[in-house]
């Protein structure tokens, strides 16, 4: 039993060792996402400690699900491991409505918070209070092979339909040798292919839930949209489309195995970065394709970064957050890293910025994507929830990741799309009922 | 004692097979091939770590450039070393707890059996099949309370724990192997329990020790679920430092297989290194 | 053997218990705590994200599981995957044993090779194979598929029950192989050779002496492995996420989902007092089989 005494002695002369040294220095725990905006962020930790040399960081990266389940454990238990989380539009509002998260009331002046996008800000907010800071904001657009486009004599419309796409998908599907017409998710998950299936429902009029929270997952509306959706993969696809997410999509697109691709816009960087895409040439963007409505048809998310209640280090944490998501963050990324790696999405004033919009051909299309949306209002018929891609309550998780299963399994022909969508609702209708939002 | 020496048996009869040569040459190539068939996919992602990452997601070939791109990027981006010290001292001090532990005990069951043996072992194995995810949330809490939390010790903890009742298991069905009169002679000479552990059991049946304990200390370096929620950053080890590559938003095979290779090379060294004792058997030790 | 312990019973069981005790008593420590809170949470409506929702739940918890229509679908998916890479890494592994086994040019080499998959943490695996290896269209083996002119299969969507079950038995093949090898260590090479004097081929070798001398190096093997199998999660999150529809959800992912997604702690627990109930069911048909075969 050596080790086992000798360990905590050592941990705990650490823990001397750390704690003098705070004195004058804070170091703070950040949680974040290993996405590449992040990962620039934590390359410019000197920049940060340079500025405020009584402040030191301490990095936790970590993919999305891992770094999700393990901040959402320890602020609910009050663990108080972290001193700034890394969270999205989805957790803010829950999180800030349980006390969770300390309220930004104090920003500096210099922080210019009404630069801040207002679709974005909004997101963030509890009672028109922010409870986090926005590090990056995405929309969907789609995505297309001008080249493909232009050789087949297709031009692209302004706003483009559903049906319109179905036509040029199946144009061009296999013009080319292992050239799918169209590329969509299809990997089973709330933030996989229920992000983009929710705004395809939403664009044919459909909803999650009506006013008292029934869900209306087999009404004609998702009947067309998720038939529509499944003829559109099964005929025009690439193979293996339910498994796709957005990285496999993406490594599609980029080696050119897809003609249209229908995503989140902060692949627009990546696409465009010739050493990781070899159709950064021939790059075409447009508007994510609407149906019945225009309303829902594209979605909006945000990485923010906020500061558990539980975190004893709020001043240090404050003055991180202000600085990670400050306009000379931004403009520090683009000298640094190039103006197409800037996060994107957030502030007015990056889009003001004529070094971006030069540098970044699709900037104006990702703002006013950004810009149309509205969680409050985001279907045809009134829905009684938040969010446009997502139903911003705790349940929407699983209820999401299990109907994203049963329409993976209409696209494999498993099931019909009558029968997945009766499943899905019953599922769903059961989880809603066991939380209490509706009578047995 | 029908063991004793295999090496003066008499020459080996080659009925059955035209020729020793013949038969070397066949059992050569088919032992490659199926080695290469099932080491291929780990080949393949220590090649893709030496590729771009849009090479990574080409078409499957060979020929290509090789670069050190992602392990530059790899290891700027995260000190491996950190990690990798934290999963040496998790894996190793918890093999080396468990062994403590479960030594007497699978000596005890394997020599001293009473009726409850049986009952105590299968018992001891149905402690694993408590789902981790289930007992996430009591185990945070004790942690908390207890300041276990982003410890090596509380990794220590876990892991011992975890790997106790494999490690029982396997140590007794080595020793039930032993020759008993080995033991019932060092008896006879006036030797201790201690003793005999000490100087004829643990000797004697080291291939099987050294195999459990790799055995634990791979089931170690490998846990991903109480690593990555009972740490943060003090103890955080390699299945961490993996789970910073994966998956992120964009393509990350190259990076990915870099870091991989990075966390799996020091046990796979310590696999390579060991392998010859631990497969070199039981009897070869009993006739020495 | 029984001769000792006839004449010393009292003293030998003093002794057991003394050795035994730490790992004993650890054990118990280490199951009856958590294992105390399970069942307390499992009838208890708790959930991490909903702190005002407290209080005694009852049966409510099991109910909702147990009413669940996709658990038969689970607990089906669980077994079969339990079989079949049972089957496969036992049978595979014991013909790989006896082939490694066999002298050779370069064979500690191969050996190392064969059983390296061991060495690979489970989520990097599947996102090897996921993307590198059943990739359908740049995948290695749509690939090779393409290249002597057939179609390339479409794993995880035509065949996903199956493509979790080769990843986890690519996974798992070299443990039993080095188990097994380990075991095939202590075979009386006399006894091989008589058998050879008398005429048995290589075929009934292997069936009337190797086998039978394996044969609790085996049941180790499955037991072990059946522990792992029955909570394999990694390989399923990473590649298929249960689906399409509940092809690959096994019992770990239902309860992830039902419970761990949505941070109830009551239905988590419940799910694991379920799970423990359900596993040792299945290990007590198992155990009987193995524990007759540790008896000798």
């Amino acid at each position: 039993m050596r080790l086992a005494r000798h360990l905590p002695v050592t941990t705990l002369a650490a823990a001397i060792a750390i704690s003098s040294h705070a004195q004058a220095q804070t170091e703070i725990t950040v949680a974040t996402v290993n996405n590449n905006d992040m990962v620039i962020m934590q390359s410019l930790t000197e920049a940060f400690e340079e500025a405020h040399p009584d402040i030191t960081l301490d990095w936790v990266v970590l993919e999305e699900n891992v770094l999700r389940q393990r901040m959402t454990t320890d602020i609910a238990t009050g663990g108080g491991q972290f001193d700034v989380m890394t969270i999205g539009t989805y957790e803010v509002p829950i999180w800030a409505e349980r006390g969770w998260l300390s309220p930004l009331d104090n920003l500096p002046e210099d922080y210019n918070e009404d630069d801040l996008l207002a679709s974005v800000r909004d997101g963030l907010s509890l009672d028109g209070t922010l409870h986090a800071l926005p590090f990056y904001a995405e929309s969907s657009m789609m995505y297309y092979r001008q080249d493909l486009f232009d050789k087949a004599g297709i031009e692209m419309s302004e706003q483009p339909t559903w049906e319109e796409v179905r036509e040029w998908a199946g144009e061009l599907h296999g013009s080319e040798e292992g050239l799918a017409g169209i590329c969509l998710r299809g990997k089973p998950g709330w933030g996989e292919n229920m992000a983009f299936v929710s705004t395809l429902v939403n664009t044919y009029g459909g909803r999650w839930f009506d006013e008292e929270w029934n869900p209306e997952l087999n009404s004609e509306a998702w009947v067309n949209a998720i038939q529509f959706y499944v003829d559109l993969l099964n005929d025009y696809g690439p193979p293996g489309a339910s498994s796709n997410g957005f990285n496999e999509n993406l490594a599609l697109f980029a080696r050119g195995n897809c003609a249209m691709w229908v995503d989140a816009t902060s692949a627009a960087g990546k696409l465009y970065d010739g050493n990781e895409s070899d159709v950064a040439d021939s790059l075409g963007f447009a508007p994510a394709p609407i149906a019945e409505t225009p309303k829902g048809s594209h979605w909006l998310w945000s990485w923010a970064l906020a500061i558990p209640a539980s975190s004893e280090k709020q001043e240090a944490a404050l003055e991180f957050i202000t600085w990670a998501t400050s306009e000379d963050y931004i403009e520090l990324v683009g000298e640094t890293e190039g103006w197409t790696s800037v996060p994107p999405g957030t502030r007015e004033s990056t889009y003001a910025n004529e070094q971006y919009t030069e540098a970044a051909p699709f900037a104006d299309f990702v703002l006013k994507a950004i810009q149309e949306t509205d969680p409050n209002d985001s279907t045809l018929e009134p829905n009684p929830y938040v969010g446009v891609q997502t139903v911003n309550i705790p349940e929407f998780q699983s209820i999401g990741t299990q109907v994203g299963q049963t329409i993976a399994a209409a696209l494999t022909g498993d099931t019909t799309v009558e029968q997945a969508l009766d499943n899905a609702q019953r599922a769903t209708e059961r989880t809603m009922q066991r939380a209490g939002y509706i009578e047995r | 004692m029908t063991t004793l020496s295999s090496k003066t048996a008499a020459p080996r009869s080659v009925s059955g097979w035209r020729s020793p040569q013949a038969k070397r040459a066949f059992l050569t190539i088919l032992g490659w091939s199926v080695a290469l068939v099932i080491f291929f996919p780990i080949f393949w992602m220590i090649l893709t770590g030496f590729k771009t990452e849009s090479a990574a997601i080409a078409d499957p070939t060979l020929i290509f450039s090789p670069t050190l791109e992602s392990y530059q990027e790899v290891q700027e981006r995260s000190g491996y070393a950190r990690f990798a010290l934290n999963s040496v001292a998790v894996a190793f001090g918890s093999t080396f707890l468990a062994l403590l532990i479960a030594i007497p005990s699978a000596y005890a069951m394997a020599f001293l059996p009473t009726k409850r043996t049986k009952g105590t072992l299968l018992w001891m194995l149905s402690t694993k099949m408590l789902p981790s995810v289930g007992v996430l949330v009591p185990i945070y809490l004790i942690f908390r309370d207890v300041g276990l939390l982003d410890t090596r010790t509380g990794l220590i903890i876990v892991y011992t724990l975890m790997n106790l009742p494999i490690v029982v298991w396997m140590l007794y069905t080595f020793f039930k192997d032993m020759p008993k009169d080995i033991l019932e002679a060092g008896r006879m000479d006036g030797a201790s329990t201690l003793q005999e552990v000490m100087f004829l059991l643990l000797p004697l049946t080291l291939p099987g020790i050294a195999s459990t304990g790799l055995l634990s200390v791979i089931l170690s370096w490998n846990e991903a679920f109480w690593s990555l929620n009972l740490t943060t950053s003090n103890a955080a080890p390699l299945t961490a430092y993996i789970a910073s590559f994966s998956s992120p938003e964009g393509l990350f095979w190259a990076k990915l297989s870099a870091a991989s290779t990075m966390a799996i090379a020091p046990i796979l060294i310590l696999g390579w290194m060991t392998q010859k004792q631990m497969v070199r058997g039981l009897t070869f030790g009993a006739v020495k | 053997m029984t001769k000792t312990r006839a004449s010393g019973r009292t003293v030998g069981g003093l002794r057991t218990l003394a050795l035994q005790a730490p790992a004993v008593t650890l054990l118990l420590l280490w199951m009856i705590v958590p294992l105390g809170m399970t069942l307390w949470f499992s009838f208890q409506r708790y959930n991490l994200l909903m702190p005002g929702m407290t209080g005694f739940a009852g049966l409510e918890n099991y109910e909702y599981l147990l009413t669940d229509p996709a658990l038969w679908a689970a607990m089906g998916n669980t077994l079969l995957l339990v079989g079949w890479v049972l089957a496969i890494t036992v049978v595979g592994g014991t013909l790989l044993a006896v082939l490694f086994q066999q002298e050779f040019a370069g064979r500690g080499i191969a050996r190392v090779l064969a059983i390296s998959p061991f060495f690979v943490m489970p989520t990097v695996s599947a996102l090897v194979w996921k993307n590198m290896m059943m990739h359908p269209s740049n995948g290695v083996l749509a690939w090779l598929a393409e290249s002597i002119g057939l179609p390339a299969v479409d794993w995880f969507s035509s065949l996903p029950l199956t493509s979790i079950v080769i990843i986890v038995a690519w996974q798992w093949l070299p443990f039993a192989l080095l188990i097994l090898l380990t075991a095939m260590q202590s075979l009386d090479e006399d006894q091989v050779e008589a058998a050879r004097m008398d005429g048995a081929g290589p075929i009934a070798i292997f069936f009337f002496i190797t086998l039978p001398h394996l044969k609790r190096a085996i049941s180790v093997v499955i037991m072990i492995e059946m522990i792992f199998l029955l909570t394999i999660f990694a390989e399923i999150f990473v590649t298929t996420s249960g689906g399409p529809g509940l092809a690959t959800t096994n019992l770990a992912y239902l309860i992830y989902i039902r419970a761990l997604l949505d941070f109830d702690v009551g239905t988590a627990s419940a799910g694991g007092v379920i799970a423990i109930i359900l596993a040792n069911i299945v290990a007590i048909f198992l155990v009987r089989m193995v524990a007759k075969n540790l008896e000798d």
